[in-house]
């Protein structure tokens, strides 16, 4: 086998114990070059712990793990130079102006000047801030920030581009430029792993899915897939105050999957015609019907209590 | 090794461009306040005093402020804005995320911290030069002894952030440790008139030492036997450079 036909991460048996608590779970994967995988869970699911891992931010517990070949976290930092790396809050330094922040950063790698003196107008122009190269970062918005980022992260060219929660806090418009952004990336072949619970932003960018939970991982699959093996091909959302008086009556065959969430009621199954005919009569209830989407598989997967913190 | 020294500068660089960013006020506090000091004690309290170890008071007390400004530069920066950098502006976490290392920050931070007592040296040494406050040429060796000195206090700053949980713990060492050297490493007044069990406690403590040393250059004497005394900085720099490393490690590598 050829070294470029190596797995670009490679985990085996990954763990990761705090204290007498089992955060990630004898975790197994391989991500090939040019993937987009999008790692998925609720909170405390372990998808955090996971990525430091990655990165050698953390070291694991138990189990192996290589990431471009070098086995981390012992040969982290030369794999570091390898990889660009986008944390959940930006850590833009504000003493200093965009183009700053790049100079500073790029010194981390030991980028020569004339290398840097090349690298910064595409990244900007990439990142689309030409005309802040001289801002300040608190003249900013949420997006640029977001932006200069991840254009920070790709100053050393990286193999592999990891991103925790890229587009958290951010407004919807904000997210759809900095989608644009990583699909172009993947677009020109590099390999990219980020953390989310937006299912929208997993489904939209990722070929592949990692869903985890308690720190196992539950599916490991393209969006696609999961959503036809996994989960039943429509589904009904009913809430309304008449509910119990509808359900009482209401045509559902022993074929169709219900679950209930506070005031709405979920019901799954392939043909759910009879049931979406009766709700007609009752005005006072409100449904909708499509199909399944990932978050429906999400949900079935990992439960719908709430976790906080 | 190159390599390494050049992760170290990489660190040291970002710092120096941000310190040349507000150096204005930066400068106030770590130059213009131990001048006032300087002339206000020297001039003021020298008129009572007179002679002291066979040297005006004024000249007597420029080793000791420029003692105790070394000190002062690194400590500061070493707890305020090096705890801003870990835990506020998450800078050490991007440094991380980058090819650079715990030992690597912890090293470039402590390079620049003595940097900044360099400055500070230097811009002290100069004025007291230009009052004719320096006997010869003998005194720029002061300098090199000024950056060890921002070594030892810097690694120890460093030491106390890395159990920091607030400013507020600052304090603790700031009070109980910092002030009472200030006051009985014979920067103020000779070493000699404190009580035996004040002094043995004062010479635990590095800046008793570096105020040896950089009393005679300053008064244009160099006795070898001065340079003993730097060893104890110098073991203070290594000793809290390796634990803080150590410290950071678990902190931040977790």
């Amino acid at each position: 086998m050829s070294p470029s036909s190596l797995p670009i991460i490679q985990a085996y048996g990954l763990t990761k114990d705090y204290g007498k608590l089992r955060v990630v779970d004898r975790i197994s994967f391989a991500i090939d070059a040019g993937e987009c995988c999008g790692v998925l869970g609720p909170n405390g699911a372990g998808k955090t712990t996971t990525m430091k891992m990655l990165i050698g931010a953390t070291p694991p517990t138990a189990g192996e793990l290589r990431v471009l070949g070098h086995t981390v976290p012992q040969d982290a930092r030369a794999m570091r130079a390898r990889i660009g790396v986008v944390a959940q809050s930006d850590n833009l330094d504000p003493d200093f102006t965009v183009e700053e922040n790049l100079r500073v950063y790029a010194r981390y790698f030991g980028l020569s000047a004339a290398e840097v003196r090349s690298r910064i107008p595409e990244l900007l122009e990439l990142a689309s801030l030409q005309d802040k190269a001289g801002a300040k970062i608190n003249q900013l918005s949420g997006g640029m920030k977001r932006r200069l980022s991840i254009a920070r992260a790709l100053l050393n060219r990286p193999e592999l581009l990891i991103l925790d929660e890229p587009t958290t806090g951010l407004d919807p418009q904000i997210r759809q430029a900095i989608w644009q952004l990583l699909r172009q990336l993947r677009r020109d072949g590099l390999t990219i792993v980020l953390t989310t619970h937006y299912m929208d932003e997993a489904e939209r960018l990722c070929g592949r899915i990692i869903l985890m939970d308690g720190g196992h991982i539950l599916a490991d699959a393209s969006p696609q897939a999961l959503i036809r093996d996994r989960i039943e091909s429509h589904v009904v959302e009913v809430h309304g105050a008449g509910g119990e008086r509808w359900l009482a009556t209401a045509p559902i065959g022993p074929e169709v999957r219900r679950e209930r969430a506070g005031e709405s009621w979920f019901f799954y199954g392939r043909n759910l015609e009879s049931l979406v005919r009766s709700l007609d009569e009752y005005d006072d209830l409100h449904y909708s019907y499509r199909s399944s989407n990932l978050e429906d598989v999400f949900l079935k997967l990992t439960g719908r209590d709430l976790r906080d913190g | 090794m190159a390599d390494t020294v050049r992760r170290w500068l990489a660190v040291w660089r970002r710092n120096a461009l941000a310190w040349r960013k507000s150096a204005r006020t930066a400068l106030l506090a770590g130059f213009a306040e131990p001048l006032f000091y300087l002339f206000a004690l020297g001039y003021g309290l020298g008129s009572f005093v007179g002679q002291v170890q066979g040297v005006s008071y004024i000249g007597f007390l420029t080793a000791g402020i420029l003692s105790t400004s070394a000190m002062n530069a690194a400590t500061f920066e070493g707890l305020y804005l090096a705890y801003t950098r870990m835990e506020v502006l998450k800078t050490w976490d991007a440094i991380l995320a980058a090819p650079l290392g715990i030992a690597d920050i912890v090293a470039g931070e402590v390079l620049w911290l003595a940097t900044k007592s360099l400055i500070s040296g230097t811009l002290i040494l100069t004025v007291a030069a230009g009052m004719g406050l320096v006997v010869d040429w003998q005194a720029l060796a002061v300098l090199p002894v000024v950056f060890i000195t921002g070594l030892c206090f810097g690694a120890l700053a460093l030491l106390v952030t890395s159990f920091a949980r607030s400013y507020d713990f600052f304090v603790y060492y700031i009070t109980l440790l910092i002030t009472p050297m200030i006051l009985l490493s014979g920067v103020f007044f000779p070493f000699s008139t404190l009580p035996e069990p004040v002094r043995f406690g004062a010479a635990v403590l590095p800046l008793h030492h570096v105020v040896e040393v950089i009393r005679p250059l300053v008064g244009g004497r160099i006795e070898l036997g001065q340079f003993w005394h730097l060893l104890v900085p110098v073991a203070y720099a290594f000793g809290a450079t390796s634990f803080a490393i150590w410290r950071f490690r678990r902190r931040l590598l977790c």
